[in-house]
């Protein structure tokens, strides 16, 4: 049953608040996002940047980077993630607890970046692990992170905990983990997890597309 | 691969213990202390350290094979990431070795623009440094703020010259991509006289520091003929006591034409690696009051450089600067191709990585963390 | 300080006659001449350099793939009469010298495989200069030269179970371009094959 708007407002100004537990329960988890302490190449230094004085990051509640991933629940992805990193991140991943969200940050972690032609670079690490919100730039300048940080916060504000449309945390069936992949001898095996990264198919001709 | 035990060496190193009761630790790929994706293979007796195995590779991007396919002012933009908190430095080295590969010349202001924002990017890495190398002693974050304090004024200043706070992209062969703007030489003046008071403040919380002098003090240290076999080059080579930087020992650019001084250390322990750095930030500072002051007006880059279509002569070329961290230099090797044959990075971190274990044989693990710290490394720059 | 690269060639042939060692010119503008040693005699060259005549930092060790010798021998060009490139392509493994107290750099020291397959060796010259160590495993690893005599010779960059050396010109990376938005040029080529049959 949705509350009344106004008699909301009323209410608070005799103070009594009056909500929902959903909104009570994401209001709690995304004021207090703890992000996992994974800087893998240049993006880290400006995340490290986004979380000193100048734009400063305490203030949106992620300032406490937490060394282990069992305490943490935010991935920043910051860098470039190689074929041979690619295991350890999906096994980080696979540590947190739920709920859990992933930032990839910087043009490599979403794709590649420039160092997308190359035998061990992995073309984004949303071959392997569910992400939430991505953040271009290379590096992306710290405002950046910031308001992806904030869209992050209205994407678990307006989750579902619920129903249908429920977030993968809160449903049953939803996975928690995925499968690590392993060393092969020319790539990592498999390339890609399927379940996770389903791309559409995009026919360009020759000379790029149109405009 | 993790429960591989062949990734650890077996026979111990120290004589005495006991091969049962032998801990092997995997110290990384995250880790807070690593300094990026760096893994160690520990094996510990007790606490302390009988043998210590690196692993990298972590963030190999392939830098050098992109080059092949690239040309040579494309390969520009990723010289920037490779030691990413100094990128300027690694514009320079890069152009340097492209412009002795085919004979260019430079005309002196580009030469004066290049010492001041290779100085200025020593200043944000040793700055940097001392934030990171106080957070792995444990004092988490509070150094790094004021370091990070400090970097920020001097980002600032890269912005409003090359429109990236990092990734400058800014070097060209025959000069710099484009003039200084108006007043930002002032600004530059203003930033190096605000520097010397922050620099005496740190001094006063970290020169007679108890903690620092317990936990530094004779750590780490190598004889000076170890260190050269070993290819150590930088602060740490200084800081043994060996007078040898490339500025003055084989001067590029216009390097002669400064009064500095070279800082040397007595001991070469981790206190003497982070003490020297601060003597070496005030030696910038003498160099970037220099170069202000007799910054001649002119072209920023040669009238006749060629920057799209460039070609390289046949032949190849080794040229190397005194980057931050150490000797960083590019082996370049033409065809007469408008792309390079062979590209090749000298990392400094990499090869200052080479007696790693040797420091660390025989101390605890605490100090294993410490002297990795204070050999300052970019990962960047180490799996290229 | 460029080196004086005829004279260093004479002491070292004086002191040890029974090298082969021959100078092969730069061509380009930077002079930076460089000397060919064979691959057995290498390390004694190597000795004689750091002991005598105080070269006493290594500071670079690059590795170079080149299946056409044609073109090794434009960029070492050899000035002796009838000099002829060896038919098979090979790795070659080259060497910056420096001296520290004499302050002079760099000498440039060459070394050849036989060919790029079974015979592909070098002798490592950790013996003398310990800054070769990980440099060497970093060409094994990514070309797939090996270094007899290396204490610990295995991969460095890439992954134990990886087989093939990427760096070499014949290198095929795995085929992953089954997503690309804007492709142009060789890329644009590798994506097509990935594109629905046209009906």
């Amino acid at each position: 049953m949705a509350i009344d708007p106004k008699l909301a407002d009323e209410l608070k100004s005799q103070g009594v608040h009056v909500t929902s537990f959903e909104q009570l329960i994401n209001w709690g988890r995304s004021s207090s996002l703890w992000p996992l302490q994974f800087g893998l190449a240049c993006c880290a230094i400006e995340m490290i940047a986004a979380t000193m004085a100048k734009y400063d990051m305490a203030r949106f509640g992620a300032e406490v980077f937490r060394p282990s991933p069992r305490q943490a629940d935010l991935m920043l992805v910051a860098g470039t993630v190689t074929k041979k990193m690619a295991p350890q991140v999906v096994r980080l991943y696979n540590q947190m607890a739920e709920p859990k969200y992933v930032i990839a940050m910087g043009a490599c972690a979403i794709s590649g970046g420039p160092f997308k032609d190359g035998y061990n670079v992995l073309k984004g690490i949303d071959r392997y692990i569910p992400v939430d919100i991505v953040i271009p730039g290379c590096p992306p300048r710290p405002e950046a992170l910031l308001e992806g940080l904030l869209k992050l916060r209205e994407k678990i504000a307006n989750e579902k905990l619920l129903g249908k449309n429920r977030a993968r945390h809160a449903d049953p069936n939803g996975a928690a983990s995925f499968p690590v992949p392993e060393y092969g001898p020319h790539d990592l095996n498999p390339p890609v997890n399927r379940e996770v990264w389903n791309p559409p198919t995009i026919v360009r001709e020759a000379g790029g597309g149109d405009a | 691969m993790i429960s591989d035990p062949s990734m650890f060496s077996s026979a111990p190193t120290l004589e005495g213990s006991d091969e049962d009761q032998l801990l092997r630790v995997s110290l990384g790929p995250q880790h807070p202390s690593t300094h990026g994706v760096f893994r160690m293979n520990v094996v510990l007796d007790g606490e302390t350290v009988v043998s210590l195995k690196p692993v990298f590779g972590y963030l190999h991007r392939n830098h050098e094979k992109i080059a092949e396919n690239a040309t040579y002012l494309s390969s520009m933009p990723y010289t920037d990431r490779l030691d990413y908190i100094c990128p300027l430095t690694n514009n320079w080295a890069y152009a340097l070795s492209v412009e002795k590969l085919a004979g260019i010349e430079m005309p002196e202001r580009a030469e004066y623009m290049r010492v001041i924002l290779a100085e200025l990017t020593r200043l944000i890495n040793h700055t940097a440094f001392m934030g990171f190398i106080l957070g792995d002693m444990g004092a988490w974050g509070s150094a790094l703020m004021y370091a990070f304090r400090e970097r920020e004024k001097i980002l600032d200043l890269f912005e409003d010259l090359t429109g990236a706070r990092m990734m400058a992209n800014f070097m060209r062969f025959g000069g710099c991509r484009n003039d200084l703007p108006t007043g930002w030489a002032e600004k530059v003046s203003a930033i190096v006289n605000g520097y010397g008071p922050f620099l005496d403040e740190m001094e006063k919380f970290l020169v007679g520091n108890e903690i620092l002098l317990s936990r530094c003090q004779d750590v780490g240290q190598l004889p000076k003929e170890t260190l050269i076999n070993g290819g150590i080059t930088g602060p740490m080579l200084r800081a043994a006591g060996v007078n040898y930087d490339i500025r003055k020992a084989d001067p590029y650019g216009i390097y002669d034409r400064f009064q500095f001084r070279i800082p040397l250390g007595e001991k070469g322990d981790c206190y003497d690696r982070i003490m020297i750095r601060f003597l070496e930030m005030r030696e910038s500072l003498k160099i970037l009051r220099q170069a202000l002051d007799q910054l001649p007006e002119g072209d920023y880059i040669h009238p006749k450089a060629k920057i799209r279509g460039f070609k390289a002569p046949v032949g190849e070329a080794y040229a190397r600067i005194e980057g931050p961290k150490g000797e960083l230099g590019f082996h370049l090797i033409s065809d007469g191709t408008t792309n390079p044959y062979r590209y090749r990075v000298r990392p400094p971190s990499f090869i200052n990585l080479t007696l790693l274990e040797d420091m660390c044989l025989g101390l605890d693990l605490a100090d294993v963390v410490i002297i990795l710290g204070s050999i300052d490394i970019v990962l960047g720059e180490v799996d290229r | 300080m460029n080196v004086e690269i005829e004279s260093i060639l004479e002491l070292v042939r004086g002191a040890l006659p029974d090298v082969v060692i021959s100078l092969r010119k730069n061509p380009g503008p930077s002079g930076q001449h460089s000397l060919l040693v064979e691959a057995s005699s290498l390390v004694d060259v190597c000795r004689f350099l750091r002991d005598q005549l105080e070269f006493d930092l290594l500071s670079n060790v690059t590795g170079i793939d080149w299946p056409e010798p044609a073109k090794a021998d434009k960029v070492a060009v050899d000035e002796t009469e009838g000099a002829v490139s060896p038919e098979e392509g090979f790795l070659e493994v080259v060497y910056h010298l420096f001296s520290t107290t004499k302050r002079v750099g760099p000498l440039v020291l060459r070394c050849r495989t036989a060919d790029r397959r079974e015979s592909a060796r070098v002798p490592s010259v950790v013996s003398v200069y310990r800054s070769a160590e990980f440099q060497e495993r970093e060409i094994f690893d990514l070309f797939g030269v090996n270094f007899t005599g290396h204490p610990d010779l295995r991969r460095i960059l890439m992954w134990d179970e990886f087989v093939d050396h990427p760096m070499r010109k014949d290198y095929v990376a795995p085929d992953d371009y089954e997503y690309e938005p804007t492709p142009h040029d060789a890329v644009l080529e590798k994506a097509k094959r990935h594109y629905p049959a046209q009906s």
